[in-house]
Formats: C-alpha cells, sequence, structure tokens
C-alpha cells in the first residue's frame, strides 16, 4: 500500500472531526458530572473498581456480551438481536479494522483520528497487498453484515410487527435525525469505498460496485462528493447523539461498570440513576410486556417514556409517569439494559414534600401484642387478608388441622407491613411500622413467622430485622408439613394454573416452593406467560392513580393469559390477586390455603388430636 | 346523667359564614373523586388503622367539607389501600390521602 497524499489530509474529513471532537467532549463532561453527582462513598468505590484486575475482567466481558453481541436480546427476540449485533458488532469491527490497517500499511499515520475511517480514500493499492486481501474482505463482510442490519431496521420501522412486537417508540425529532443519518452512514460508506475501490483495492462488495459504477460514471470526479457525504453523515449523526437514544451506546459502556461496581440508584436522577436513564435505546421491549398497555393511553406511561421525560426534564409529566406504575417489576424482567423502571419511580415519589407526615414512632402497641402464649409459631395475614377473609381461615384451619400451636397475630387488627408506605416512596414512615412490628413480634417469643400475602413476605424478607425468628412464605411451611407427614393432603383432580404474585415472584424470586405445593395436591398447568414474565392482576398498590375502573382491562388480560393454560381454575397466593381476580374471573379462582384446606377435607378429627 | 351505654352527640352546628374550605376545594382539584363521596362508610369498616386511631375516610371527608381539623385521622393511616378496594364509588381514597397530605398546612 501507498499513500496518495503526502499531507494525510483533505478537507472531506473536517464534519467527521468535527461530530468526534464534540462528542468526546460531551462524553468527558458527562462522565465527570456523573462521577461528581454520586455520593463519596459510591464514586470511591467504582472507582476503585476501575483498578481491581477481576473486575475489569469483568466489565470487559460484560460490555462485549451486552453492548456488541446484545446477547440478552438474542435471547428475548431473535430478530432484534440479530439487527441490533450485526449493527454494533459489525460496526466495531469495521472501526477496529480500519486501526489495523492503518498499523499495517502507514503506522506513523494513527495519530490521525480520522484515517482508520477513511484509510480506503487516502491509500493506493500496489503489488504488495496480497496480506491485505484478507483485510479488505473481512471489512466488505462487516459492511455486508451492518448493511443487513440496516435493511432490517427499514422493515422494522414499517412493519414491527415482523419482529413480533406489537408496539415500538415513536420517535422524536432528535430521534428520527439520529436515526435516518445512522441508517444513511452505512449505505454512504459502501458507495465512498466503491468509487475508490479501483485505487485502494476492495473486495467481492466494493469491487463490483466500482466495476458497476465506472460503466456509467468512468471518471474519478465523482470520487470526492460520496466521501464528502459519508463523512457528513457520520458527522451529523454524532453531533445529535446526545440529545437522542443513540446516548445509550456511551451510558451502557458507563452502566456497566458502574454495576459491577455495586452502585445502586440512591436519587431518581442524578449518578447512577442519569446513567441507567441514558443506557436505554429506547427498544420499546417494555411497552408490550407492560400491564398498563392494554389500554393505549397509557402506553405513554412505560418505562420506555420515563426515561425519555427524564431526559428531556419534564417534570410534569414526570410525575404522573410515576404516579401511575403498578411498580410490578415487568419492565424491569424483561429490560436488557436492566433500567429499574419501578424503583426510579419510587424514587421520584420518595423526594416529593408533604405538608404533613405521618408519624408511627410514638405508636402504643401494647394493645395490638399478640396475646401471650407458649406458641412458637405466629401468623400474620397482613391487612389485605382482611377483605379477603377466606385466607385467613383456610390458613388457621391448615394449621389447625396439622396440629401446629400458634398464634394469629393480626386477627382482631394489626398494624401494615410498610410496604404500601414504601411503593408510595414513604420510606421513613415505612421504616417506623417496621420498627413497630418488629417490637411485636420479638416481644412474643415466637421463632416462627408464617405469611400468607407476598406484599407483606417482601417487605419482611427483606427489610426486617428479625434475629432468631424464621420468616417463611406459607407455601414453603404448608410444603413442610406435608413431608413431615403431618398433613396428608388428597391429590384433587382439579387443574390450576398459577398466577405468580408481582411481590413474591419478581420481587424475591419466589417461583417454585407455590408450584411445588401446587403440585403435591393438585394438577397444575403453566400459563404461556409465568415466572418472571408472569402479567400482573392489575390490582397492585403500586399505583397512586390507577382508578379502579381502568384496572379492569388489565385484569382480563392478565386471565386472558392464565386461561391460555387450559386449566380449570386459577391459583394464587395473594389475597390481592384473589379479590381483584375473584372479580372478573369466569373460572373459579383460588388462594393456595383454600386449595390445601379443600384436600384436607378427609381428615378425621380424630388424626389430629393424636398428632397435636 | 345516669349512663345509658350511649348519648346524643352534642350539637355541632356549621357556619357556612366562617368556614374555610381552601383545603377541601384543593383536594377536589386533585382527587376530583371525592365529590362522588356517598358516605356509605364502607372505608371506615375495612380501615385496618381505625382499631387504634378512629381513622374513618368517610368522616374524614365530610370534616373537610364542614372545614373541621382531620389532622390526627390523617397522621394514623399507612396507606394499606383497602379503603379505595372497597369504595363502592371507585374512589381512590389512598391517593386523596397522599394528595391531601401534600397540600396540608399545620396551623
Ligand atoms: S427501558 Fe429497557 S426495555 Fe424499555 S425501552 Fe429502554 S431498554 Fe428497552
Ligand atoms: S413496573 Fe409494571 S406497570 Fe410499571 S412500567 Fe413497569 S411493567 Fe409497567
Ligand atoms: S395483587 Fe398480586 S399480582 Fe397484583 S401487584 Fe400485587 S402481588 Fe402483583
Ligand atoms: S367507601 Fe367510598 S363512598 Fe363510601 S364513604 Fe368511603 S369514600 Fe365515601
Ligand atoms: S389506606 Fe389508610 S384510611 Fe385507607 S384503609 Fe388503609 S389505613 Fe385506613
Amino acid at each position: 500500500m501507498k499513500e496518495r497524499f503526502a499531507s494525510g489530509f483533505d478537507p472531506f474529513v473536517l464534519p467527521f472531526l468535527l461530530g468526534m471532537i464534540f462528542v468526546l467532549g460531551y462524553c468527558a463532561y458527562g462522565i465527570v458530572r456523573i462521577l461528581l453527582q454520586l455520593p463519596r462513598k459510591d464514586r470511591r468505590r467504582f472507582l476503585l473498581s476501575l483498578i481491581t484486575p477481576h473486575i475489569i475482567l469483568k466489565n470487559v466481558w460484560d460490555i462485549f456480551c451486552n453492548c456488541l453481541l446484545h446477547v440478552k436480546l438474542w435471547k428475548r427476540n431473535k430478530m432484534l438481536g440479530f439487527m441490533h449485533s450485526s449493527i454494533a458488532f459489525g460496526w466495531f469491527m469495521l472501526i477496529l479494522l480500519g486501526h489495523i490497517e492503518v498499523m499495517a500499511y502507514c503506522p506513523d499515520r494513527i495519530r490521525f483520528f480520522y484515517y482508520p475511517i477513511f484509510f480506503n480514500y487516502f491509500v493506493a493499492e500496489n503489488e504488495s497487498t496480497i496480506g491485505g486481501a484478507v483485510l479488505f474482505f473481512l471489512m466488505d463482510f462487516f459492511l455486508l453484515m451492518i448493511l443487513t442490519g440496516i435493511v432490517l431496521a427499514v422493515v422494522k420501522r414499517v412493519r414491527s410487527r415482523i419482529f413480533g412486537m406489537r408496539r415500538t417508540t415513536r420517535l422524536s425529532l432528535m430521534d428520527n435525525i439520529g436515526l435516518y443519518s445512522l441508517w444513511a452512514i452505512f449505505p454512504l460508506r459502501l458507495l465512498a469505498e466503491s468509487f475508490t475501490a479501483h485505487i485502494s483495492g476492495g473486495s467481492f462488495l466494493t469491487i463490483p460496485a466500482n466495476w458497476v459504477f465506472r460503466q456509467f460514471l468512468g471518471n474519478d470526479l465523482n470520487m470526492l462528493p460520496t466521501w464528502w457525504a459519508y463523512s457528513i453523515a457520520l458527522g451529523v449523526f454524532m453531533c445529535v447523539l446526545p440529545f437522542t437514544r443513540y446516548m445509550h451506546i456511551p451510558a451502557e459502556m458507563m452502566l456497566i461498570p458502574m454495576r459491577n461496581a455495586g452502585l445502586r440508584i440512591r436519587h431518581p436522577r442524578k449518578g447512577f440513576a442519569r446513567i441507567e436513564v441514558l443506557s436505554c435505546p429506547g427498544c420499546g421491549v417494555c411497552i408490550d410486556a407492560c400491564p398498563m398497555s392494554v389500554k393505549k393511553a397509557n402506553i405513554k406511561d412505560c418505562t420506555v417514556y420515563l426515561n425519555r421525560q427524564i431526559r428531556r426534564g419534564n417534570e410534569k409529566r414526570i410525575e404522573e409517569i410515576s404516579d401511575k406504575c403498578l411498580l410490578c417489576g415487568k419492565c424491569e424482567a424483561v429490560c436488557q439494559v436492566g433500567v429499574e423502571g419501578p424503583l426510579l419511580r419510587m424514587e421520584q415519589r420518595a423526594m416529593r414534600k408533604y405538608g404533613l407526615s405521618q408519624d408511627f414512632s410514638g405508636l402504643d402497641v401494647s394493645l395490638l401484642a399478640p396475646a401471650a402464649s407458649g406458641a412458637k409459631v405466629l401468623y400474620f395475614s397482613g391487612c389485605m387478608t382482611r377483605l379477603t377473609p377466606s385466607i385467613g381461615k383456610s390458613v388457621t384451619s391448615v394449621l389447625h388441622k396439622a396440629g401446629v400451636g400458634f398464634r394469629w397475630m393480626d386477627e382482631e387488627g394489626g398494624l401494615c407491613c410498610g410496604r404500601p408506605l414504601q411503593t408510595a416512596g414513604r420510606y421513613e414512615q415505612a421504616a417506623q411500622l417496621i420498627r413497630k412490628n418488629e417490637e411485636l413480634i420479638l416481644g412474643s417469643g415466637a421463632d416462627t413467622l408464617v405469611l400468607s400475602c407476598p406484599i407483606c413476605y417482601k417487605i419482611f424478607s427483606q427489610d426486617y430485622k428479625l434475629p432468631g425468628v424464621r420468616v417463611v412464605n406459607y407455601a414453603t411451611y404448608f410444603s413442610e408439613l406435608i413431608a413431615s407427614g403431618r398433613l396428608n393432603p388428597v391429590k384433587s383432580d382439579i387443574c390450576y394454573v398459577y398466577h405468580d404474585p408481582c411481590e413474591s415472584g419478581r420481587g424475591c424470586g419466589y417461583y417454585d416452593e407455590p408450584r411445588k405445593l401446587l403440585g403435591a395436591i393438585a394438577g397444575i398447568a403453566e400459563a404461556p406467560m409465568s415466572r418472571s414474565e408472569s402479567v400482573c392482576c392489575g390490582g397492585s398498590l403500586g399505583s397512586l392513580t390507577l382508578e379502579f375502573a381502568q384496572r379492569e382491562a388489565m385484569t382480563r388480560k392478565s386471565l386472558e393469559n392464565l386461561y391460555a393454560s387450559r386449566a380449570d381454575a386459577v391459583a394464587t397466593a395473594c389475597p390481592l390477586c384473589l379479590a381483584t381476580f375473584s372479580r372478573y374471573s369466569e373460572r373459579p379462582v383460588r388462594d393456595l390455603s383454600e386449595i390445601l384446606d379443600l384436600a384436607l377435607k378427609s381428615e378425621k378429627a380424630s388424626d389430629r388430636t393424636v398428632r397435636g | 346523667m345516669p349512663d345509658f351505654g350511649f348519648s346524643l352527640s352534642k350539637s355541632s352546628s356549621v357556619s357556612l359564614d366562617s368556614l374555610d374550605l381552601g383545603l377541601y376545594g384543593e383536594l377536589e382539584r386533585l382527587e376530583p373523586g371525592v365529590k362522588t363521596c356517598m358516605a356509605c362508610g364502607s372505608c371506615s369498616a375495612a380501615c385496618t388503622a381505625s382499631v387504634w386511631s378512629g381513622m374513618s375516610v368517610r368522616k374524614l371527608i365530610l370534616n373537610l367539607q364542614r372545614g373541621k381539623d382531620v389532622e390526627k385521622m390523617l397522621g394514623s393511616c399507612m396507606l394499606c389501600g383497602k379503603c379505595s378496594m372497597v369504595c363502592p364509588r371507585g374512589i381512590n381514597t389512598r391517593h386523596l390521602i397522599l394528595s391531601l397530605c401534600r397540600i396540608y398546612k399545620k396551623q
């Protein structure tokens, strides 16, 4: 290879250079800003992680898998995965190979930013390029890969259904400019390289194209305009990048090391949250996933739009979006970037100023204390169970039948577990209730706390400090009673489909135990979307503003998914799910405890006294 | 007076002239549902806090409409949301309480 221009410069590189300098400067400024926003401890932790060898390795690996190959997206949607990884990985390879070419043929030019990008313009082929043939081939190969990705992207914009997506994101003006300039970059690159291929050499794409062009445009004057166009497309793309969703490219490379360093959201807008929001490429996967999106009017309240409004700083919309969400956690479960939609919203709620704040710290709970007794097992049914008394009744009935000596802590009413306050962003008040309940439980002398509500279970298992007390969900506890032979249920021939409540499922990863119990007492079927993909019943307390009437469509949608399993009836493990489903379900809905209690009907009273 | 186990309620006349309905008016704006309350009392029956605090959304709304103080009641709500689940009018009482807490000004 030999160089065509002694200066190694042509004015057409300027648009690219300007764009590059702008975007690098912007990112450097952004990184410094975010680092300053981090709490001091987090900042130290993050910077330390950047020099810890095993975290560095993990960072590189994660960035490679997620940013370039889009492994998580592949798992979710093959077409989308292919589209994104062909563009990202292909582009990365073009840049990498460009640098290798420069290093190989004109190493002293590597300090010119633009040389690897516009290499083909600045060099002419001579006899020594046999080794280069491989590089040329690879260059064309990856360019072809990107072009396939771009074609898919165009198809997706026109017909998203081909990709299995019912709805995709609506783009803003800036996003559109970014999108079209991105689409333009690679066809222009193909053109530009094709026009110079008879000088600089090329491969299976560029050489035939060059031959075609020369048939009717046999004039080297066409070369420069195409290189200009290519450079301008790059320049435009990089200049608008910070104001479009493409900001996710640099942001995600920052998010991964931060997450690996163990940082968490501590403010709804600043630091880690900011990076999370910027990392959202607006893929729109969370739109179809969100239970609220059954109503078209709610689509603009999905996490992808929360991210967009936070970027724009539209306070009014941020507040509305934050309040409407059910906090079911599904958007987070499907998001391949890992944007914590529910947490962002809770933090937003927690920022509010209140004229009056509840204060439970001085509450005298002596009246609510469970009756003194030797029973070591406490049953806390939670306030929601008071609206579905059948659950409390069957749980206690099962415990009686097993001969367990227990006390029903809130039979006559008690304190709330604090989770609803937490979801409303009232962290301090929730903590006060937690302390009061801890006081009650520790004071009772019990060593086991049985819970039948997943909302309670989430906060009891994650935020309560109860040394010496085992917090256990009733499904686990009942399975143990069956295993130890204290309960002998007769398996029912009714087939149930189990609905994973959000709080115990996505909230606690509690998926197998309820299925184990259900499998032991009845037939069991799986819904098409279950476990971490389960669809919220729509009754969630997470939403502050959704009206009763607006929730019906969500409940019906969730039921539809359950019915698709062809089960005879629906099984839940949540009083709120039970109440919500019962309102509209055409098939019977029962709580696990009710099903178990029914399966124990054959137990004779005499057995009980013997074992008790 | 002998104790009959019950008594007559004290006369509670409301003077429409000296009433300050500012709080209620603002609440109506934030949570228009409050206008549809029919004082059925389902919310009070379901309330977790009522056992130990006398909290009742029904009473809270009535008190607001009569310009009376609601601070003590508001201060005992645990936002458990049961009141909104039972309200036959579908009023989002939980949001009502949260909104009220936000706009409340301590005397
Ligand atoms: S939040 Fe996640 S799933 Fe939703 S658009 Fe952004 S990246 Fe996609
Ligand atoms: S948490 Fe659930 S309801 Fe809220 S935005 Fe995510 S998917 Fe939608
Ligand atoms: S009611 Fe059940 S399904 Fe609905 S949000 Fe709560 S736990 Fe989830
Ligand atoms: S349940 Fe609803 S309608 Fe009845 S008193 Fe309470 S708020 Fe009013
Ligand atoms: S949200 Fe407040 S007022 Fe409503 S039932 Fe719960 S404690 Fe009572």
